[in-house]
Formats: structure tokens, C-alpha cells, sequence
């Protein structure tokens, strides 16, 4: 493995603008991970729900922006729509697949099993549309720049990518923490029958968590689909495993645990990818994980009882 | 201002409330003393509309509340402060009061932020700290001034004293009574019979989910009654503390 690192390394100069390169191309992909995880690890965090229909979300945004460009309308619109698709569909998730079993008081195991299903319902509807096949966005949906400076390539998609994960974090964090509907939320996470007596709609925050997670995966979507130029109906399974990964790593039902999470994840996952041979990418992510989990059982921002609640003041 | 008539609520097969009745009127301050068990919290649940009750009915003024969504019943202005408090432990103690702004809905405020640190000031100094790290006490004021913030027509209170220190219990119902001074209508639920009595002008005595007393706060505190049954304990436990182990005779 030192060979291939010594074959793309003429000096030490150009070997720093390596590293660099893919440390941006791992917070890149750790952005999108990120809006992915977000949304997983606010409705297990504030509800106690693992919704593992999250990653069928995430393929629904890209089939979205998909089918909006493909009728011949700008993909900003097919962004947009990809957004609130993914929003309403994680509400209709919550209506169908967890509202009963909330009620019964038997959320937590039942919602995992529910979830499998919505999932398996929602691949198998995104199949029978695409007759199986992975479809790309014409050439030229995003336009292709490239720019440089200090050595280090960037391209608009990334610098798009980047700017996409960036306000959805920062309009979730905001919404989350400093409007009164977020404290609401977290009043019902923290305590429901508290948060009822002050006048909270315990329904009305749920429509609100699974909205904005749904629509935080649909904006993944379009993103995955437009970095890999391929949607498929199965092109959520990857994300739901790495969104598990992510949300251990920084911590069960953390926010700010799953950004640095999912940023760590990305760099790991680019660094490991770029510079040892490709069947250990996977062993050596898992087995940072692993090593975390030793010394962090709780996941680098977890506390032992998970919750949103404690993210900031 | 608030009407209960024969009020009847169970938890899958045990009744804890038969057939209650009992009114407060606007202004007024009232008790609703009683044993544990004797489905004091229960009661309020059921104002609230976290129970639903099985027969009977409740109005707060001319209008119909039974069985009404718990939400909107505290958007109506019927608060309940309760039982344990209830502050939210990660956030707040300003996060927490500004929660209880929810239960305003459209209505205009009685008791802005500024209003409530008037009344507990350890509130304004405790503003950015965490609720749970407040003391019982401290937890309780804070309960209080949360549901004041949704400006309150009717206060429901579960056992404010609950877990308090004599002093501090003084000084809770102190604020009770200014409050109530102000013109707050409140319903004070209580196992801490005597000051509950000494602070109130009517009182109910709740047993088994029955009333069986109700009347003058003050003539209930000398009924031989309610003397024997509620208070002669404590007053027992008080004098057997307040003596000396090897003291005079
Ligand atoms: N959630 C519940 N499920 C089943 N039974 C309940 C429940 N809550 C209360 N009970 C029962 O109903 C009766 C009345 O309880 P309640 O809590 O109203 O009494 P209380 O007067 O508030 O007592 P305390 O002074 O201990 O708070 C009790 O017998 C209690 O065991
Ligand atoms: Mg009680």
C-alpha cells in the first residue's frame, strides 16, 4: 500500500494538496451524509421511532427531481418539490406505519418492523415506475465547472452540494432551537403530558419532526443522485446502513452527534478510499467505529439516555 | 367559573372518582385536600382532558369542556401546574417559561416574562441555567411561572408543596396568595391539609373519590371532623418532632 502512496506523491507539496483534496471531498459527502442522518436521528431521538423506511425517502427525493427534470423543468424546481415530496411522504410514514403503534405504547420494536415494510412497499412502487433500470439526468442537468485554487479541485456540483447541506443544517438547527414551534418539539420529546399542558399539539409536532426529516432525505436524494449520476430504486439501502453508522458513531439521537458524524464518516470513508486498497474501506470504517465504541460507548456526543433535548441551551 | 357535576372517572376497572362534584368561583381560592389515593390528581386530569371521564360533566363558565383535547383546554386558559412540576430538565429556565407563551394561543398575556420575575425573582437570576438544575423549590416557582406565562383564567395546582421545606412551602403559598390577590382564580390540591386551610377561603375534602366535606376553609380547619381524619396526624407528627427526645416532662 506505501507503493501507490509513493507512485501519486512527487513531493511533499503536491502530496499536501492530495490530502486536502480529499479531506474536501469527505466533508462534501459528509455534508450529504449528514442531511441523511439528520432526519434519522431526530425522530429516534425526539420519538424513540427508527424509521429504516428513511433510506426509501431518500430514493423517492431523487426519483422526484428525476421524473421534474425529465418532463422538461429546471432542476431547481425538481430540488424544491424533491424536498416537500420527501417531507410529506415521511408524514404520510407516520400516519400509516407508527401512529397505531405510538398509541399502543409499543413503538420502539414495532416501528422497526412497520418501517421494513413501508420500506419494501416503497422500493417495490419506485421499481414498477423505473421497469428496474438505473436512470441518469440528461447530460448538462448540472452544468460542469471545475474550479482550482491552492491545488485543491473543486467543482460547482461539489460547492452546490456543499451550500445545500449547509442551509438545511443550519434551517433545521434553527427551527430546532430557537423558534418556539422547535421548543415545542423538544418539550414533547423531553415530556409529552408536561408539553400537552402548556397547549402543545403532540400531533402537530410529529407532522412537524417527520416533515423535516423526510424533506431533509428528499434534498439528500437529489444530491446522491446528481453526485453518482444514477437513481435507482435500491439507492437508499447504502445510506440507511451508513446512516446507522453515523448516528452511533456521534451519538444515538444527538444533532450535533450526527454532523460530526456523518463529516467524519465522509473524510474517513474518502481517505480510506483513496489511499489503501478498496476491499479494506469497509473494514477500516467499521473498525473505527469499533474503537470509538470502546472508549465512547455512547458515541462521541452521546450521553447514556439518548435525546435531541441536549444539544445546545 | 368552574362547574363539576358528578364526576366519575376509572382506570380499567378502578374507580377513583365517583360521582364529584364541587364549583369555584371567579376569584376565589379553594382547596381540594385529601389522603393519597383519594384521586386528587386524577381530578384535574380530567379538567385537563389527560383523562376522560366517565360520567359527569365539566364547565368552565358557560361552556361545555368534558372530554376536550388536553391542549386545548390549557389554550382556553385553564392551566394545571403538576404533580412533581414537570420543568424541563434540558432546557432553560427561560426556555421553559417561554414554552408556557403556548397555552396563550391568540389570547393576550396576563403575565409577561417581566410580570413572572416580579413574582419569583430567583427566576430573573436563574434565567440561562438549566431547569434541572434548579432546586425543588426553585423547580416549583418555575412550574408556576410557566403556567402563568399562558395567562391563566383558572390555576389548577397539584401539590405545589410536594418534597418542599417548610420555609420554602411558605414561601410558594405566599405567592399563591398574592396571586391570588391579584384576582388569579386557583384550585389548590393539597396533602398538606393545615397550610393549605390557613391559605384558601373554601375547601373540599376529597376521600376514596368522594367528597366528603366542603365549606369555609376555616370551619373545615375546626371541624372535629376533619381535625380527626386530617390534621390531628399531623399535628401529632409535629409536636412529636418539636419535642426533645430527653427533654422536660
Ligand atoms: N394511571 C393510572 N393507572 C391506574 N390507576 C391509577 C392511575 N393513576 C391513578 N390511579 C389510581 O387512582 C386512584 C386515585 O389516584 P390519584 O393519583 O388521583 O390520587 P391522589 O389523590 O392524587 O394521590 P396522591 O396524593 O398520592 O397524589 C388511586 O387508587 C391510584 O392508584
Ligand atoms: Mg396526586
Amino acid at each position: 500500500m506505501w507503493e501507490a502512496f509513493d507512485v501519486g506523491l512527487p513531493d511533499q507539496a503536491a502530496g499536501r494538496a492530495m490530502i486536502a483534496q480529499q479531506l474536501l471531498n469527505g466533508l462534501v459527502s459528509g455534508g450529504v451524509y449528514a442531511l441523511f442522518a439528520l432526519g434519522f436521528t431526530l425522530v429516534f431521538g425526539l420519538h424513540g421511532i427508527l424509521n429504516l423506511a428513511h433510506g426509501g425517502v431518500l430514493m423517492a427525493g431523487a426519483f422526484i427531481a428525476y421524473y421534474t427534470v425529465q418532463a422538461g423543468l429546471p432542476l431547481a424546481l425538481g430540488l424544491v418539490l424533491a424536498i416537500i415530496g420527501g417531507g410529506l411522504l415521511s408524514v404520510l410514514l407516520e400516519f400509516t406505519a407508527f401512529r397505531r403503534l405510538r398509541r399502543s405504547g409499543e413503538v420502539e420494536f414495532g416501528a422497526i418492523i412497520s418501517s421494513i415494510g413501508a420500506n419494501l412497499v416503497l422500493v417495490t412502487i419506485a421499481q414498477r415506475i423505473s421497469h428496474t433500470q438505473v436512470m441518469r439526468f440528461p447530460f448538462g442537468t448540472f452544468p460542469i465547472v471545475i474550479y482550482q485554487f491552492l491545488g485543491v479541485r473543486v467543482s460547482a456540483l461539489q460547492l452546490f452540494m456543499a451550500a445545500c447541506s449547509l442551509v438545511l443544517v443550519v434551517i433545521l438547527t434553527f427551527c430546532l432551537y430557537r423558534t418556539g414551534a422547535g421548543r415545542q418539539i423538544r418539550a414533547v420529546a423531553s415530556n409529552e403530558r408536561a408539553a400537552v399542558l402548556v397547549g402543545t399539539n403532540p400531533n402537530a409536532v410529529y407532522f412537524q419532526t417527520f416533515f423535516l426529516s423526510g424533506a431533509l432525505a428528499g434534498a439528500a436524494g437529489v444530491l446522491v443522485g446528481l453526485a453518482f449520476n444514477s437513481i435507482h430504486f435500491m439507492m437508499g439501502e447504502p445510506y440507511l446502513l451508513r446512516g446507522f453508522v453515523v448516528i452511533i458513531l456521534g451519538g444515538l439521537g444527538s444533532v450535533p452527534g450526527a454532523m460530526l458524524g456523518s463529516l467524519l464518516f465522509g473524510m474517513i470513508q474518502t481517505l480510506t478510499i483513496a489511499y489503501l486498497p478498496s476491499g479494506l474501506t469497509d473494514a477500516i470504517i467499521y473498525s473505527i467505529l469499533f474503537l470509538i465504541l470502546l472508549v465512547r460507548p455512547n458515541g462521541l456526543l452521546g450521553k447514556p439516555a439518548a435525546g435531541v433535548m441536549r444539544g445546545r441551551r | 367559573m368552574l362547574t363539576i357535576s358528578n364526576l366519575s372517572a376509572s382506570y380499567s376497572g378502578i374507580q377513583a372518582l365517583r360521582g364529584v362534584s364541587l364549583d369555584v368561583a371567579q376569584g376565589e381560592m379553594v382547596a381540594l385536600i385529601g389522603p393519597n389515593g383519594a384521586g386528587k390528581s386524577t381530578l384535574l386530569n380530567c379538567v385537563s382532558g389527560i383523562v376522560a371521564p366517565k360520567a359527569g360533566s365539566i364547565r368552565l363558565e358557560s361552556r361545555d369542556i368534558t372530554g376536550q383535547k388536553p391542549w386545548l383546554v390549557s389554550r382556553s386558559g385553564l392551566l394545571q401546574v403538576p404533580e412533581g412540576r414537570q420543568v424541563l430538565p434540558e432546557m432553560t429556565v427561560l426556555e421553559n417559561l417561554r414554552l408556557g407563551l403556548t397555552a396563550l394561543g391568540t389570547r393576550p398575556a396576563t403575565y409577561p416574562l417581566a410580570r413572572v420575575h416580579e413574582l419569583f425573582p430567583v427566576l430573573a437570576a436563574r434565567s440561562a441555567q438549566l431547569a434541572g438544575s434548579l432546586s425543588g423549590g426553585e423547580q416549583q416557582m418555575l412550574a408556576i411561572g410557566r403556567a402563568l406565562m399562558g395567562a391563566p383564567r383558572l390555576l389548577l395546582l397539584d401539590e405545589p408543596s410536594l418534597g418542599l421545606a417548610p420555609v420554602l412551602v411558605q414561601q410558594v403559598f405566599a405567592a399563591l396568595q398574592r396571586l391570588n390577590r391579584d384576582g388569579m382564580t386557583i384550585l389548590l390540591v393539597e396533602q398538606n391539609a393545615r397550610q393549605a386551610l390557613e391559605v384558601t377561603s373554601r375547601a373540599y375534602v376529597l376521600e376514596q373519590g368522594q367528597v366528603m366535606f366542603g365549606g369555609r376553609s376555616a370551619d373545615l380547619a375546626q371541624d372535629p371532623n376533619v381535625i380527626a381524619l386530617y390534621l390531628g396526624q399531623e399535628q401529632k407528627r409535629e409536636t412529636f418532632g418539636a419535642k426533645p427526645v430527653n427533654g422536660e416532662p
